[in-house]
């Protein structure tokens, strides 16, 4: 069975691929069984994941088979599986997430008109993540990216009768695209250069490259993938607008899977970054850039969906940032446990927006602690995962991350990442002090979800709470052992785990203070700093200096090129007709009808082809009249 | 004094000349006619000229100059009978008032 998996692994993605073209052709008029239909293909995945996870645990020695899927002179494109450590663990989490997030879609989608046809998107995308992270070669993995790209376009815009929803979807698509266009120029780089796009041939010839500029041009290239897929800033603004699709979508795309393909990408093609410490650098500071800047708006947001919005752009950011100080271990493994706990948060957000008729700013929520038991419990335990405090799933990862900033040089990235914890767990208690403690509103009638979406909650909530004790340090076999690049190393630091836990514990207690106590109060702090309040609130006004962009660079450009249009191109064509016009106006004068001037003409030619004759061949001698001979 | 081939060919030359001098100047389409006429009768003069001088043992240039004198007379016959035809809409046979072709 085991083994079965792992030669097959193929197979994972196939299953939900069959999903959805069986839900499209033949079941869009029967919702229950699109439903069914599409779990259980997703749960056949699963079960062949957690074949992979133990095969690879067995032996992590990488398993690669492939066909060739085009071939030409000089290009030659693979279709195929690469299953070691990093792919397995991503396939068991992909597919896990997906699993679950459909059960929990049933309870949520209820009585929703597309009921069929977003169990087929869900479908197309699992099949797109689990064929991404399974690519064995640059040119696959770009494709289901660019799928998984269309899904959350789909998805976003899933209630497309909502304006914002389609304008959220159009600019999730269009910012990915400026991404994802550096990624493919980066992938012909690599192309020409090194004439193969296999990851295990790449990770042979790379380090042995000796143009590092170049390299270096190739390395940050391919990182603008990342940048759009896992809304780094510059990128980022697509991500938190992306919140106007379903919830379950949020969680499953927009939290836990899709937009740590960006990280996956480093990670799997580690190798090429590997080899020029310029380009991990750009990636360090990048990450650690996002993962502040994101927390700092995400402190003075008041739509629920948006706060973990930006809680996920600055835990992305974090990614990155591990990636960039060589941990890459640490990288993986807070994906794999910010998988956990953010589609747990995101799961149980979708539960409070589904009690309460879809609102979702949290100053209208309030009261629910005592109304929703489960999604309060696991809410809390999310919560508390992601702000990192002993012994939950974030803990484990979040100490990594800093530990590889802090035992790598890169101090002021450990300082920022310590500081991005005390802001991590100052908003999510804010979040849960005003949402689910705060006081109740008369007009709510909160009642708990059914056991449909709770029951993935719990799961979830589990998760999150023993998730991260794979990572232990004190194991003697643990997650480090598996997913490593160069040399797997065990380390932990005792003074990082009591600052970052005694600093998460400190935003806690602000925001408890705060929201909670209200001994101090929020508005006042918010009127002391109203400039820094109004930039945060605003979002740097990031979106407002891009819409800038487009008004006067975008649109400037385009005015010129119609200028251009109009008066050049227009001009050469029209021109040249009006230029025949008027010349047959003037020329058709020479017409006199009179027989005399055309035998006049005709005359005068003869004498000049006479004339011509005679000077072009002097044999025919014009002298010889002149006189002479 | 010997008459040489020059002397027919200059004689031709100022004939095509005359002719051609009536053909484009005058106004009066029987004048054309006539100075068409003039400059075949300098090519027929050419003709037999060079017959006589170049090949005095063959008829062929004689024989040409048979044939342009016969197309000639075709030529005015249908020439004739066009002004003829134009005189009967325009009442005039001035070549200037003939310009109905015009732009």
């Amino acid at each position: 069975m085991i083994h079965f998996a792992v030669q097959n692994s193929w197979l994972i993605p196939l299953m939900p691929a069959i999903a959805f073209a069986i839900i499209v052709f033949f079941l869009r008029r029967t919702p229950q069984a699109s439903a069914f239909f599409s779990i259980s293909c997703i749960s056949v995945s699963f079960l062949l994941s957690l074949g992979v996870v133990a095969g690879v645990l067995m032996d992590p020695a990488a398993v690669e088979s492939s066909v060739t899927w085009f071939s030409m002179p000089g290009l030659t494109v693979e279709m195929g599986t690469l299953i070691d450590p990093i792919s397995g663990m991503m396939v068991f989490v992909v597919s896990l997430i997906a699993l679950l997030v459909q059960i929990y879609s049933v309870g949520y989608m209820e009585n929703d008109p597309g009921y069929s046809i977003y169990f087929a998107y869900q479908s197309l995308f699992a099949m797109s993540m689990l064929g991404l992270v399974i690519a064995n070669n640059f040119v696959q993995m770009f494709v289901f990216w660019e799928l998984v790209g269309l899904c959350s376009y789909l998805l976003i815009g899933f209630w497309f009768y909502k304006i914002s929803a389609r304008e959220a979807a159009k600019k999730a698509f269009v910012t990915n695209r400026v991404g994802d266009y550096g990624f493919l120029l980066g992938i012909l780089f690599l192309q020409i250069i090194f004439g193969t796009l296999n990851f295990t041939d790449l990770a042979q010839i790379i380090p042995t490259y000796a143009n590092v500029g170049l390299l270096t041009v190739i390395a940050l290239l391919v990182f603008t993938g990342p940048i759009g897929k896992s809304g780094q800033f510059p990128l980022h603004v697509w991500l938190p607008d992306a919140m106007e699709g379903p919830t379950p979508v949020s969680a499953l795309i927009h939290a836990a899977t899709m937009v740590v393909a960006g990280v996956y990408l480093i990670a799997r093609a580690f190798f090429l970054f590997a080899a020029v410490p310029t380009a991990l650098q750009v990636i360090a500071y990048v990450g650690g850039f996002t993962a502040l800047f994101a927390a700092t708006i995400a402190i003075t947001q008041n739509d629920i969906k948006r706060i973990l919005a930006y809680s996920t752009l600055s835990q992305l950011g974090y990614m990155v940032m591990a990636l960039g100080v060589g941990g890459l271990t640490a990288s993986m493994f807070h994906l794999m446990t910010h998988a956990f706990f953010k589609a747990l948060l995101f799961l149980g957000a979708g539960s409070v927006i589904h009690a309460l008729q879809g609102k979702q700013d949290i100053w209208e929520m309030g009261g629910l602690a005592r109304k929703m038991p489960i999604t309060t419990k696991t809410f809390i335990i999310g919560s508390l995962a992601l702000a990192g405090i002993f012994p939950l799933a974030g803990f484990w990862s979040k100490d990594e991350i800093l530990l590889a900033a802090q035992s790598n040089g890169f101090t002021g990235l450990y300082l920022i990442g310590s500081l991005v914890a005390f802001l991590t767990a100052f908003y999510m208690f804010r979040l849960v002090f005003v949402a689910f403690y705060g006081q109740a509103k008369p007009n709510n009638d909160p009642h708990e979800s059914p056991a449909v979406m709770t029951t993935p909650l719990i799961i979830l909530g589990l998760l999150s709470v023993v998730g991260g004790l794979v990572g232990m340090p004190w194991l003697s076999t643990n997650f480090g052992s598996y997913v490593y690049f160069g040399e797997a190393h065990h380390g932990y630091s005792l003074m990082i785990m009591v600052t970052s836990t005694v600093i998460a514990l400190m935003g806690i207690y602000l925001a408890y203070l705060m929201y909670y106590k209200k001994t101090i109060s929020a508005s006042a702090i918010a009127n002391r700093f109203k400039a820094i309040y109004t930039l945060l609130y605003n979002k740097y006004y990031i979106d407002e200096i891009y819409q800038w962009g487009i008004n006067h660079i975008v649109d400037g450009a385009g005015r010129v090129a119609y200028w251009i249009d109009l008066h050049v191109v227009d001009g050469v064509v029209n021109g040249l007709a009006k230029g025949t016009r008027q010349s047959g106006t003037i020329l058709r004068y020479l017409q006199t009808g009179q027989t005399q001037h055309y035998g006049m003409v005709l005359v005068a030619a003869v004498v000049v082809i006479i004339l011509l004759l005679g000077l072009l061949d002097p044999s025919l001698g014009i002298s010889a009249w002149g006189g002479g001979n | 004094m010997t008459i040489t081939l020059n002397h027919y060919l200059l004689l031709a030359g100022m004939l095509f000349c005359i002719g051609l001098y009536g053909a484009l100047a005058k106004q009066n389409a029987i004048s054309i006619l006539m100075g068409i006429e003039l400059m075949l009768n300098a090519c027929v003069i050419n003709l037999v000229a060079f017959n006589r001088f170049m090949a005095p043992n063959h008829l062929v240039g004689h024989a040409f100059g048979l044939f342009v004198i016969a197309l000639a007379a075709a030529e005015v016959a249908v020439g004739l009978a066009l002004v003829l035809t134009v005189y009967r809409d325009l009442l005039s046979v001035n070549i200037q008032d003939f310009d109905w072709l015009k732009w």
